[in-house]
């Protein structure tokens, strides 16, 4: 349940990551053209920090425990 | 070699009859009638023994206690307290400050002496 | 061959079994066996948020902005990480207040303000009209587009399209009888649509799928893989810009805009909220949500790009829109069915929006501000009417079908001039504009009706004149002029420029002015005066968790005879009866019948009340019957009447406690004087003892020494005598002088009062101390004494006086040179006498000192002869005599003068003169 604290303050930190991962300056250091290994890099990072942030946010709620 | 007893107490009458009640036992004796008197007297006279008297103008009888037994001179001077409050912690008070005795007003005479004789025997 | 009935068919083979869908959710929740009631329907269900505007919009975005479409679904996913702040707490407040719709929670919030509610529900309307614009523009030209397969024909501009020949407007119709059919069937107290939540979550799977499975046809089916469409994009300069995002601070800052607005149009917009607060069944089914629904949004993305360049890649040269891409790109390689399926796909894209939107918006419409108007129109008298189910759900009904026309109106209207997007985010942006009253409103409770109005006012004019306005100029419904020159020619009002700002696209211009006007009136109008009682109770309500559970909500009661019809009027008799029967049940009672009227019970009635016809108007209906008072200006002044009730109960706790406080600091006092005066008695007897003992000392000595020894000589034995007899006679006025001072200190004493001659007081008290003062060989002569000075007081009395202070005097005056001077004089007012010695005086530090009991001054230096005589009670004694008459007596003295022991006392005068009768 997310209504214990200690998960509720875990998933705002992921919010902040969050608001880090998907924003400007990082975003410009993805930004840049060509493709590396066949795919574009900010494509790519989008993509695949978006979908670490869900696997953690999915990891926090679903633990057993705390 | 009579012993020297000092009467210290400003009711004259007391006085009176304590100077009169010591003389008869033989003892030789000196008054002082407030505090500083006391302490004046107890240097000059050097007595065997001080008849005290609590309530005093200038110094207390508590007072002039506390003086003997803290100069040297004094200090192994048989003190008798005489006081008219009779309260138990008046009592405490006076034996903690260093006197021997303590006899409460109005006393008997016989008693008095047979208390003083003890003291000096 | 996809011919149009074939594509109409299979629209209405998918309706049809959506709608199955819907109707056995129902069947199953009304045997309480509910089937949406697990996390995963909940999480599907808020796939909601995936409109046309994701299914084909996206890949428009994206061939537009490369990436920028992707903020629109990063903005939710940061939304729920703060579920646990955010979420928790509106899903749990709305469950304990019964909120039904955005509109709802925001004026029960502040106050249960009916004028809030219809604000936010106008502005809801207003905002969300373009949103469904963009689903019938979606439909309808997807259709058309698909109805010409194996062509790939663009439809013609909409606004070209005779009205009976525009697709859109019978998919507008049908959606609007779809709607209906869905959400309207019956009246729900909970205002919870089991059906509906199952027929959208099984939608959210379809458009899903659909759209995977056009996302794989392009990439695996056309393509050999993304890593081909890359490459092959990343070798057209044209097309590869597509990869990156411009790279300058105004695109960097619509990115952060867009991720914000998102997150909050993925709470606030009216479909979300119904679907995540008001259609959850379980709160412990959020914490699941937190992580499928983003992934969720995830998947949805996942081909976007990649379809987008695929698309742009393919139609090389234009011609086809980009918004089409999904479904233009199976068509252009033959799959009919694939291109049927992905039309089915946004057909269900579309059909969720609509369908819980316009269910959301026809609840607020109806709670918030039709019920509120008509119940306030007597000439209707539906106050009174007894059966008003049937009423609400028309009226839903009609604002179903208002807001769908409202929707195809504005397609006609402004649709062609926009891609999808573009329409969608100014929904967005009016939606946004509650953010700052509901997030607000959950965590400060300082905000008021006052503020959530004006700043939802300034947000919403603001939001209109820089978005929505330039967006029916540029259709071409208004002059053009004013978004080129600003309003009246004024170049700083320039609507998407306003105050000359610049560097901003239009969404992100009019959010950051709209939403600065909306946070700043809001805060700034609330701070203008403290929350009045009803406010700070629904602050205290929405912000303040467990505490707020013993709040009442009413001071009145009314009993289940008045709150049983009305509730039934409006949610149909058998279910108000089954509601409270419930009610009845978890309060341990065994029926109906046994409930009493308590506040509880109207609070509980309140509530379900809420649920139908929205808290404001549950509010003043439960109103009418428990005061019975008329509706209108009554109401208002009944609550106004309460609030100052409980302001005054509250202020006369507040004084009482303030009493007691100050009660109780005098009994500290009291205590504290008493057991001073203890002491003081106690030092009093202390002394008396002391005092007494001492002469029977003497006595005792002296008789004791006399018994001891009977030759004591004569001349001795007479002297101790007369020692024993002065002692004796000294403790015997000791003892009549402390008995006299206790008697007038406990005011026993007796008086005899009458006019008295000063004069001969002064010579009886001289004559009686003459031969003292002989004795001692001091003079005493009367100096002054005018006739005729009289006082009113007893003569025996003042004699003691004069007695007391002429022994005091004689105590202390020389032996021999001693003299002592009486005087009396008069004044207007009153009579002055004066005992003056030349003895030492006394020093100024005891002259206040002499007057205290026992406290005797100080003699000469030779105390044992000079002792003074006395008890030390004279003074003392004659000071009481004196301050019974209302005199005063006081010592004067200096060493060099003698002492001067000075009374005063009132001065008889006029007819009644004393000294000639006395």
């Amino acid at each position: 349940m997310i209504r214990s604290r200690l998960k509720a303050q875990r998933l705002a930190f992921l919010f902040l990551m969050g608001c880090f991962f998907f924003n400007y300056p990082l975003l410009s250091v993805f930004n840049q053209g060509g493709v590396i290994y066949g795919l574009p890099p900010l494509y790519v990072w989008l993509m695949v920090s978006w979908l670490a942030l869900i696997v953690q946010m999915a990891w926090v709620v679903e633990r057993k425990g705390d | 070699m009579s012993r020297r007893i000092l009467i210290v107490d400003d009711e004259p009458n007391i006085v009176i009859s304590l100077e009169f009640l010591m003389k008869k036992e033989g003892f030789e004796t000196a008054v002082a009638v407030d505090g500083d008197d006391a302490l004046r007297k107890a240097a000059e006279f050097a007595p065997d023994l001080i008849l005290l008297d609590v309530m005093m103008p200038k110094k207390s009888g508590f007072e002039v206690c506390q003086a003997l037994r803290t100069d040297p001179a004094t200090a192994s001077v048989k003190i008798i307290m005489l006081t008219a409050k009779g309260r138990e912690t008046e009592v405490a008070k006076g034996l903690a400050l260093g006197a021997d005795a303590y006899v409460t007003k109005p006393f008997s005479t016989k008693d008095l002496v047979l208390l003083i004789k003890s003291h000096l025997a | 061959m996809l011919q149009g009935w074939v594509i109409v068919f299979a629209s209405f083979v998918y309706l049809g079994v959506l709608f199955a869908i819907a109707w056995y959710a129902d069947r199953r929740a009304d045997a309480g066996r509910s089937l949406i009631s697990n996390p995963l329907v909940y999480a599907l269900s808020l796939g909601v948020y995936c409109t046309t505007w994701t299914f084909y919009g996206s890949v428009g975005r994206a061939v537009a902005s490369g990436i920028g479409y992707l903020p629109i679904y990063l903005g939710p996913t940061l939304l729920f990480a703060l579920a646990g702040f955010v979420l928790v707490k509106m899903i749990r407040v709305a469950k304990a207040n019964r909120i039904t719709s955005i509109a709802d929670f925001v004026a029960s919030r502040y106050g249960k303000s009916q004028v809030l509610g219809g604000l936010v529900t106008v502005i809801a309307v207003v905002g969300v009209v373009p949103y469904i614009a963009l689903q019938l523009k979606a439909v309808s030209n997807s259709f058309a587009i698909l109805s010409s397969y194996p062509e790939i024909v663009m439809p013609a501009m909409s606004g070209t399209i005779p009205l009976f020949q525009d697709s859109a407007l019978y998919v507008a119709m049908i959606l609007a009888a779809f709607t209906i059919l869905f959400g309207t069937r019956h009246l729900d107290a909970t205002e919870r649509h089991e059906g509906m939540v199952a027929a959208i979550a099984v939608e959210s799977i379809v458009k899903l799928v659909a759209f995977l499975a056009a996302g794989i046809f392009v990439v695996w089916g056309v393509h050999e893989g993304i890593g081909d469409i890359f490459a092959q994009a990343d070798a057209v300069p044209e097309i590869a810009r597509r990869l990156t995002t411009a790279d300058s601070p105004a695109t960097y800052g619509t990115w952060g805009t867009l991720v914000f607005l998102s997150l909050f149009a993925a709470l606030l917009l009216p479909r979300q909220f119904q679907i995540a607060v008001v259609e959850n069944v379980d709160i412990s089914h959020l914490s699941r949500a937190v992580w499928m629904f983003p992934l969720y949004l995830f998947l949805i993305n996942l081909f976007v790009l990649p379809v987008a360049l695929a698309g742009l890649l393919h139609f090389q040269g234009g011609g086809v829109d980009a918004d089409t891409f999904v479904l233009t790109l199976p068509m252009a390689h033959q799959q009919e069915m694939l291109a049927l399926f992905v039309f089915i796909g946004g057909l269900s894209a579309a059909t969720g929006m609509v369908i819980v939107e316009t269910i959301a918006l026809s609840t607020m419409v109806c709670n918030d501000l039709v019920m509120p108007l008509l119940l306030r129109m007597p000439i209707l008298g539906l106050a009174t009417r007894s059966d008003l189910s049937g009423l609400l759900l028309a009226i839903r009904r009609w604002a179903i079908a208002i807001i769908l026309g409202l929707g195809y109106l504005y397609f006609r209207m402004a649709g062609e001039a926009y891609a999808l997007v573009s329409i969608g985010l100014i929904s967005f942006a009016a939606v946004a504009q509650f953010a700052p009253v509901v997030i607000g409103g959950l965590f400060w409770k300082g905000g008021t009706r006052d503020g959530a109005l004006a700043g939802l006012t300034a947000g919403f004019v603001l939001w209109t004149y820089t978005l929505l306005l330039p967006s029916f100029a540029k259709s071409g419904w208004m002059p053009a002029g004013f978004i080129e020159h600003g309003l009246f020619g004024i170049d700083l009002l320039r609507p998407q420029h306003l105050l000359g700002l610049t560097g901003l696209d239009e969404i992100t211009h009019s959010l950051v002015w709209s939403l600065l006007a909306n946070l700043g009136t809001y805060i700034g109008v609330s701070l203008l005066r403290a929350p009045n009682l009803r406010e700070a109770r629904q602050a205290t309500l929405f912000v303040g968790g467990a505490e707020a559970a013993g709040i009442p909500g009413w001071r009145g009661s009314a009993g289940v005879a008045d709150l049983l019809p009305l509730a039934g009027r409006f949610i149909g008799f058998e279910r108000a009866q089954e509601a409270f029967a419930r009610h009845a049940h978890e309060r341990g009672l065994r029926g109906i019948e046994e409930l009493p009227a308590d506040t509880r019970l109207v609070n509980f009635a309140e509530t379900l009340l809420a649920g139908a016809i929205g808290s404001a108007s549950a509010r003043v209906m439960v109103a009418s019957v428990v005061t019975e008072e008329p509706l209108g200006i009554d109401e208002v002044m009944n609550i106004l009447d309460e609030a100052s009730q409980v302001r005054r109960y509250a202020s006369e706790v507040e004084q009482k406690s303030a009493e007691l406080t100050r009660a109780t600091a005098e009994l500290r006092e009291a205590n504290a004087q008493l057991r001073q005066l203890d002491r003081m008695k106690d030092d009093f007897i202390s002394t008396v003892s002391h005092e007494l003992r001492t002469p029977l000392t003497s006595i005792r000595a002296f008789s004791e020494m006399l018994q001891e020894d009977p030759k004591t000589d004569l001349a001795q034995r007479s002297r101790f005598l007369g020692i024993i007899v002065s002692e004796s006679i000294r403790l015997t006025r000791l003892i009549s002088q402390i008995l006299d001072l206790a008697k007038l200190e406990s005011g026993r004493a007796e008086w005899t009062v009458e006019s008295v001659d000063v004069g001969e007081v002064l010579s009886d008290a001289t004559e009686s101390m003459a031969v003292l003062f002989t004795e001692k060989r001091v003079t005493l002569e009367i100096e002054t004494c005018e006739p005729g000075l009289a006082v009113q007081a007893d003569c025996d009395r003042l004699i003691q006086v004069m007695v007391n202070l002429l022994s005091n005097a004689l105590k202390f005056a020389p032996a021999g040179s001693g003299h002592v001077k009486v005087g009396a004089r008069g004044t207007a007012n009153e009579v002055r006498v004066h005992v003056t010695d030349n003895g030492p005086g006394v020093p100024l530090a005891d002259q206040e000192l002499i007057f205290d009991k026992f406290r005797q001054g100080a003699g000469t230096a030779d105390v044992l002869t000079d002792k003074p005589q006395g008890t030390g009670l004279g003074l003392p004694i004659s000071r009481q005599i004196i301050e019974y008459f209302h005199g005063r007596l006081w010592v004067e003295s200096s060493p060099a003068a003698g002492t001067s022991f000075v009374f005063t006392l009132p001065r008889l005068t006029g007819d009644n003169d004393a000294s000639k009768n006395s």
